[in-house]
């Protein structure tokens, strides 16, 4: 569906984007993942046919961006980081009007409006100016102006950006809703936003991809899966020589002790749980608490984007 | 051409649901029925072509000034809010975009052209007014406003703030109004190129109640001159 080949953008002497090559499938849900300023929203933008790329080779659909632009902007819909919103319209007003705009046909205008609001949750404000609508309610006319045509491709520039906790979970199960339907890009520089809803991650610094590949794959390409995080009620002391007994642990040490709890670090494999918890069980030691260390996206993040241990 | 349509509705709705437009329009009107109290009624024994001639005269610099604070805020308010992602991200052309913003920008202007009519209906209650010399006249004030709504155009898709655009605008103009003066100041054969620059001896018959395709053309160049360089300004954008 897209391919990206060597894609750089400048702004003036500056490169936003350097040398950016990667595949998306039809149909995956890709997770762009980067701090402020890495080159997210320019790689979107390109790709949304909002910017002309510096230098490289981007298709959509065997389209060329620089080509076809026309032609590929009939089959994406694009939220950029601030929502492109008009605020004198009514929602529903602003909606016919971008469903106009982008192709759909005079008569399927008005169910395709309905439908959307529906799936957006924006059915009971149809009629309501945008200007006196919350931050929420704004995003989420966003994310449906982007998919009132019913796009191939979707791209969402940090759709959850701004939301309280229960907007976040509606936008995360909004987004998981398109799955099958669209091939969507979602970005986002806070991690837990975006987590378990993709099927592939790229993470982008300083204007490169330094990572990709799915949750699992980035952990265990970093190594995570070789670390155990286990917290125990007794003695840290004997906890250490516990598990220091069970083959394939290389190396254990005390992350935090109070109260008669410890939390210890493990560098062994995930596949070795049981084994530690059963030595640990005979060595009279309460077991609280193990867990893989890096199993949580929001690390490894850290790790790569810092290049030190969350 | 449906494109074009469809972002000149919503512009001229955006026109008419917001303060901003009825102000300027409002502004227009009071400062231009002031003038013509005070400048185009008065005169003894004037007749009644000299006072609609003078009505026009004054309009005209009222229209083009009311032309650049009416589109001001066209482009540079959806770069400004970042809506300007919507259109770019849609399939249509940066071409359809300025020509809706210009037409919805023109067809508001034409409210403001319309209130004018009781001035020339006013002189025509107690003297004898011309028809073709009012439908001359108003051709006339439609091509400056036309012209000037399309610098103005021009001038928002240079910058993001309108308060830049309209002085960029404003240059413009000035500049276009200053060959008038400065062909009062040249010889020939420079005064010939300037006056043939300057706008106001184009609009100048007009106001008298002649029609010559020579003047429309002028304006009607100005017009497109501007509306394909905000064009260029658009499609350049998207390299930056």
């Amino acid at each position: 569906m897209i391919t990206v080949d060597g894609l750089t953008k400048y702004y003036g002497e500056r490169a936003a984007i350097r040398d950016l090559t990667f595949t998306i499938e039809k149909g995956e849900v890709i997770g762009f993942l980067g701090l402020n300023g890495a080159g997210k929203s320019t790689t979107l933008r390109v790709l949304g046919c909002v910017l002309l790329p510096t230098s490289g080779r981007v298709t959509i659909d065997g389209l060329d961006v620089t080509r076809d632009p026309h032609e590929i902007r009939k089959r994406i819909g694009f939220l950029p980081d601030v929502p492109p919103l008009y605020e004198e319209m009514t929602v529903s007003g602003y909606l016919r009007f971008v469903s106009e705009l982008r192709g759909v046909s005079p008569k399927d205008v008005p169910s395709r409006v309905d439908e959307v609001m529906q799936k957006t949750s924006l059915t009971d404000h149809r009629d309501a100016l945008i200007s006196s609508l919350s931050h929420g309610y704004r995003q989420r006319v966003g994310v449906a102006q982007a998919m009132v045509h019913k796009p191939d491709l979707l791209i969402l520039d940090e759709p959850t950006s701004g939301l309280d906790p229960v907007q976040i979970k509606e936008m995360r199960e909004l987004i998981r809703a398109l799955k099958g339907d669209h091939t969507v890009l979602v970005s986002s520089h806070i991690l837990s936003e975006i987590s378990q809803i993709c099927d592939r991650y790229l993470v982008i610094q300083n204007g490169e991809i330094i990572a990709q590949g799915s949750e699992e794959t980035l952990a265990r390409e970093l190594g995570g899966e070789g670390v155990v995080e286990i917290e125990i009620a007794g003695d840290a002391t004997a906890a250490v020589a516990a598990v220091k007994q069970v083959p394939g642990v290389h190396a254990a040490s005390v992350v935090h002790q109070a109260g008669g709890r410890a939390q210890l670090r493990l560098e062994a494999s995930t596949e070795l749980r049981p084994a530690i918890v059963k030595a640990l069980v005979e060595a009279n030691l309460g077991v609280l608490r193990v867990d893989k260390a890096t199993s949580r996206l929001e690390s490894i993040f850290l790790r790569l984007t810092h290049g030190k241990e969350a | 051409m449906r494109n074009v349509l469809l972002i000149a509705r919503r512009e001229l709705a955006a026109y008419l649901r917001t303060m901003s437009g009825y102000i300027i329009i409002a502004v227009m009107l009071f400062i231009d029925g002031l003038l013509f109290n005070s400048y185009a009624v008065p005169g003894a024994g004037k007749r009644s072509s000299e006072m609609v001639a003078d009505f026009f005269t004054l309009t005209s610099g009222i229209t083009l000034v009311g032309s650049i604070f009416l589109s001001m805020r066209l482009i540079a308010e959806e770069r400004q809010t970042g809506t300007i992602s919507l259109l770019y991200s849609s399939p249509v052309l940066d071409l359809e975009i300025v020509l809706g913003k210009f037409l919805a920008s023109l067809a508001f202007l034409s409210v403001f052209l319309l209130s004018t009519l009781y001035m020339p209906a006013l002189v025509a209650v107690y003297g004898k007014v011309s028809p073709c010399h009012v439908f001359a006249g108003y051709l006339g004030l439609t091509l400056v406003g036309a012209a000037g709504l399309a610098i103005g155009t021009f001038g928002s898709a240079l910058s993001k703030s309108q308060v830049v655009a309209a002085v960029l605008s404003g240059v413009m103009v000035l500049a276009l109004t200053t060959f008038w003066i400065l062909g009062k100041v040249t010889d020939r054969p420079l005064t010939e190129v300037v006056n043939s620059l300057a706008w106001w001896g184009h609009f100048d018959p007009f106001r008298t109640g002649l029609l010559h395709l020579k003047h429309v053309t002028y304006f009607g160049l100005v017009t497109f001159l501007a509306l394909f360089a905000a064009t260029r300004v658009l499609e350049a954008r998207r390299w930056r």
